[in-house]
């Protein structure tokens, strides 16, 4: 078979997986959207389920995720930059430095539902937190704490070494020239990394299966202590469990409709700040 | 004024040395708590806590295993000399068989004659196995013998082929069929994306003009955040049924559908890895071999895909890591069978999702609660394990020349 | 008077600056000059501690300045850098404003309200000729400046904070010629409020502006003296083919 046949074949071969991989993502959106569109209403955001979840709404699901992302950014947010500062700015390139990157590429690729009993285990149990926003956050707060680090770490290292070098010459200290210069700096992509953060922290079942989700709660939380509902494990039992299932079908399609809707804006958004302040930073 | 700002300056730097510290002591603090709990299932006796095998003491038999208490509960081993007894069909008694035996007032006040009433029962019937809760249970009576309990073993829990949490007397936590089942379903999901993955990472690589890339890399990226729950919804309802339809099966919940969902969730890891990897080949050997004749094609699969041999061997190992530790979707969509696989085409179950499907009905700190913590151990190992061959393959970059 | 005795330097073992001696008067521009890789970007880091920033450096000898050796555990580094100025080989601006360039080094080191921060950033723009140039767009991006526009708001950020030493590492070697004249232009009058100490590789530059020139070769300071006698009637051998271009 000559050169240029296999290569053609070959090629064509490529360019079909190419259209297969994106097929697939319109198929998963397309079916999601497609069933899901004609469930979404005013009602259906604001009002509780009802009728055994077969009609009302998944609002406490939502306020639920919502509360569960704040919490689990604010423990992981501040935490995460920190550390990326310490490691990036500060410790050099010593051993220290390669056994933090090290323990944090292996906290990132543990299993969430490792996540979950880690986090039933110290959080709900033995510091005593029970089922809780309290514990779910801080549990998810962990999960994600890895891809703030990275994501925060990548944005450091973008920016120039001229700029670090030209403050200090000027007699700022180390921490002046962080505050004033670096993260100005790096701010766009570090908020690149908090929106991807929100992304994954609103889709995760596994960790907070048993810290803090449950079935249904005809209130909203008061505190911190309480459970809630959530929008991935909303999902998931009303379409493996619950009283009908068949019957809940509707309310599945609109539930992984929002889940998905909020997880997708969160991403084309964290694309669209990374695309045009880099492209703002390479034209210089 | 100026040596407050120095203090100041001082205090907020220890601040972001001990933050340095926090992905590290999390590591250690999941240790601790996993293995604590975990390693406690070998301290924990095999029949239910608070329960006792009694024999008669003529009985030559001194101890069961969980396999033979299972087998003879199950009504599979009949008779005593199958366990080096004497020839006499095994009878069974449960503790509440006693209430149809004796009227209460016999049982005594406040139920104080059980243990005699039971100690009477297993000396009429030396053929007897009682199955008896330690409070009631005829301790001290002449003729009665307590089988001893056996803690359970590393075999039992590794290589036990039963995962029967919730059996009486004996749960079964052989953890054979979760870590086959797991196993099958990752290799065959990777053996799916890997082809498929690489094909699209060449693809984007070398073929795809900027505009297509463009389009491309996002998409995948998108793929990449869609939660595992609604991958596991879209494996449910789509793939099941189809599926179930094209291979003829009762059910289309197997192993085979878990691979899938599983293949199209690794696919965004492989793709990206493999493709960055292949971006970093040098163009002045690119252009070396195009130079010499070879037309693109064999430029890829003779130079740039060997150069890169080292990022898409880190591409496999971080899907195979995706693949293994991924719990909702294959919760929704393997039919959770926890027995050993025979083929793909039946319902398993994974590690990762008998954790989430037992842990909310497992007692606190009994022996399930604990087994299914071993189980979250063997996770953690398992991808440790994934996490650092994944770097250490890829720091082997081949040297990139003068 | 900058005075530095018996100063060695060392990269990790790398022995960089053997032995150097030297004294600067005040209000003089001193070049140094010598082929590549002879020390002499490392001898100007020295006097603001620059180099401290760098893994595994030694250095033995004194460094006066003010009557100070810069080098004391006394010292704070901050302190001194406010005192001596530095202007790199590529113009490195901040990604914020002109104005706020200029204005950084008064912040960071608290010199000063808004009224008198906004007075000196006019001020060190017109001593680094470039107000005139940016007095309309000083809020607009420092980015859209030309190359050798950038590098006179890095002189002017350097002269904002009011130094008395002016520490330039090749501040022209990037530039075009008519950006370079400029900057020499500059220096020359410069020279009366400020002691500079430039490194260049253009030893016609030094020629033109600095009334001391130091030659420096493989770490060591070979000559020093007054530029017009080191480029008519240079002493050592190794200046006289330096200079006439016999090597490097």
């Amino acid at each position: 078979m000559n050169k240029k046949l296999s290569q053609k074949i070959a090629f064509m071969i490529f360019r079909i997986l190419g259209i297969m991989v994106v097929g697939i993502l319109f198929w998963i959106l397309g079916f999601i959207i497609y069933n899901g569109i004609e469930v979404i209403s005013w009602e259906f955001i604001f009002s509780s389920p009802s009728e055994g979840m077969t009609e009302g709404g998944i609002f406490p699901a939502i306020v639920g995720t919502l509360s569960l992302v704040m919490g689990s950014m604010i423990f992981a947010f501040p935490l995460g930059v920190m550390s990326a500062i310490y490691t990036n700015e500060y410790a050099g390139n010593s051993w220290i430095v390669r056994f933090i990157r090290v323990m944090t590429n292996n906290l990132g690729s543990i299993p969430s539902i490792v996540f979950g009993l880690f986090g039933m285990a110290l959080f709900v149990n033995t510091l005593g937190f029970g089922d809780s926003i309290l514990a779910g956050s801080l549990t998810l707060g962990l999960l994600v704490l890895p891809l703030v680090i990275r994501t925060t770490e990548e944005a450091l290292k973008a920016v120039p070494n001229s700029y670090r070098i030209g403050s200090l010459a000027l007699g700022a200290s180390k921490l002046q020239t962080i505050r004033k210069v670096v993260l100005p700096a790096a701010f766009p992509n570090i908020t690149t990394g908090l929106i991807l953060s929100i992304g994954r922290v609103s889709g995760e079942t596994a960790p907070i299966l048993f810290t803090v989700a449950a079935y249904f709660l005809p209130k909203l939380p008061n505190g911190i202590f309480d459970q809630v509902m959530a929008l991935p494990y909303h999902l998931y039992v009303i379409v493996t469990s619950g009283t009908d299932i068949e019957a809940s079908r509707p309310m599945a399609y609109g539930t992984a409709l929002v889940l998905i809707a909020i997880v997708l804006i969160m991403n084309i958004l964290a694309m669209i700040i990374r695309g045009h302040f880099n492209k703002k930073l390479k034209t210089n | 004024m100026k040596k407050i700002k120095r203090i100041l300056e001082r205090i907020v730097e220890s601040i972001l040395t001990v933050s340095g510290a926090v992905t590290s002591i999390a590591i250690l603090l999941i240790i601790v708590f996993l293995f604590k709990e975990g390693l406690g299932l070998f301290n924990s006796p095999s029949v239910e806590k608070g329960y006792s095998l009694y024999v008669n003491s003529k009985n030559p038999v001194d101890q069961l295993s969980t396999i033979d208490t299972k087998q003879i509960f199950d009504s599979e081993l009949t008779n005593w000399k199958e366990l080096g007894g004497g020839n006499q069909e095994i009878k069974i008694f449960r503790f509440d068989e006693l209430f149809n035996l004796y009227s209460e007032e016999e049982l005594g006040e406040e139920y104080s004659l059980i243990p005699e009433k039971l100690g009477e029962i297993i000396i009429n019937n030396p053929n007897i196995v009682a199955y008896l809760p330690d409070e009631y249970a005829p301790t001290d009576v002449q003729g009665v013998k307590v089988l001893a309990s056996k803690n359970i073993s590393l075999i039992d829990f590794f290589g036990g082929k039963q995962w029967m949490p919730t059996s009486t007397p004996s749960p079964l936590f052989g953890v054979l069929p979760l870590i086959l089942g797991t196993l099958l379903v990752s290799i065959i999901a990777i053996l799916i994306a890997l082809p498929l993955g690489l094909g699209v990472a060449i693809y984007l690589s070398e073929l795809a003009g900027e505009r297509t890339r463009k389009l491309m890399k996002p998409t995948i990226e998108l793929l990449a955040g869609i939660p595992s729950v609604v991958y596991g919804f879209f494996g449910l309802v789509v793939l099941v049924p189809i599926v179930q339809n094209i291979f003829g099966l009762s059910v289309g919940e197997t192993a085979f559908t878990g691979s899938l969902i599983l293949a199209i969730m690794a696919l965004p890891t492989i793709i990206t890895v493999a493709e960055d990897a292949m971006r970093n080949t040098p163009r002045d050997m690119r252009e070396a071999s195009l130079a010499l004749g070879a037309s693109q094609w064999q430029t890829i699969y003779k130079v740039v895909i060997p150069y890169s041999a080292s990022g898409i061997s880190a591409a496999v190992v971080l899907g195979i890591g995706r693949a293994i530790g991924e719990t909702m979707a294959v919760l929704m969509v393997t039919g959770n069978a926890a027995v050993m696989p025979h083929s793909l085409f039946e319902s398993v179950r994974t590690i990762p999702a008998t954790i989430a499907a037992e842990l909310g009905e497992a007692p606190a700190h009994g022996p399930h609660y604990q087994a299914l913590f071993l189980l979250g151990c063997i996770l953690f190992i398992i991808t440790m394990i994934i996490s650092i061959t994944a770097e250490v393959i890829s720091k082997k970059q081949p040297n990139k020349g003068v | 008077m900058i005075e530095a005795k018996n100063i060695n330097f060392y990269y990790g073992d790398f022995h960089a600056l053997k032995n150097i001696n030297m004294a600067m008067d005040i209000n003089t521009v001193t070049a140094f000059i010598g082929p590549s890789g002879c020390g002499k970007s490392t001898f100007l880091r020295i006097f603001n501690r620059m180099n401290d920033l760098i893994d595994k450096t030694r250095i033995t000898g004194e460094c006066i300045v003010d009557g100070e050796n810069i080098y004391d555990k006394s010292i704070q580094v901050d302190e001194l850098r406010k005192k001596i100025g530095m202007v790199f080989q590529k113009p490195n601006p901040f990604p914020k404003s002109i104005f706020e360039n200029v204005a950084y080094g008064l912040r960071v080191n608290d010199m000063g309200d808004n009224k008198m921060i906004a007075q000196r950033v006019e001020e060190s723009l017109k001593d680094a000729a470039l107000w005139d140039e940016v007095k309309d767009k000083l809020k607009k991006s420092a980015f859209e400046l030309s190359g050798g526009q950038q590098q006179r708001l890095c002189i002017a950020r350097a002269l904002a904070i009011s130094p008395s030493i002016l520490l330039m590492d090749e501040p022209a070697s990037s530039l075009d010629p008519i950006s370079t004249s400029k900057i020499e232009e500059l220096i020359h009058n410069l020279k009366k409020d400020y002691t500079i100490v430039i490194v260049t590789h253009n030893m016609q530059q030094a020629a033109r502006i600095s009334d001391m020139t130091g030659f420096f070769m493989m770490g060591e300071l070979v000559e020093f003296s007054e530029t017009k006698k080191m480029f008519l009637n240079p002493e050592k051998d190794e200046t006289q083919n330096y200079i006439t271009g016999r090597f490097g």
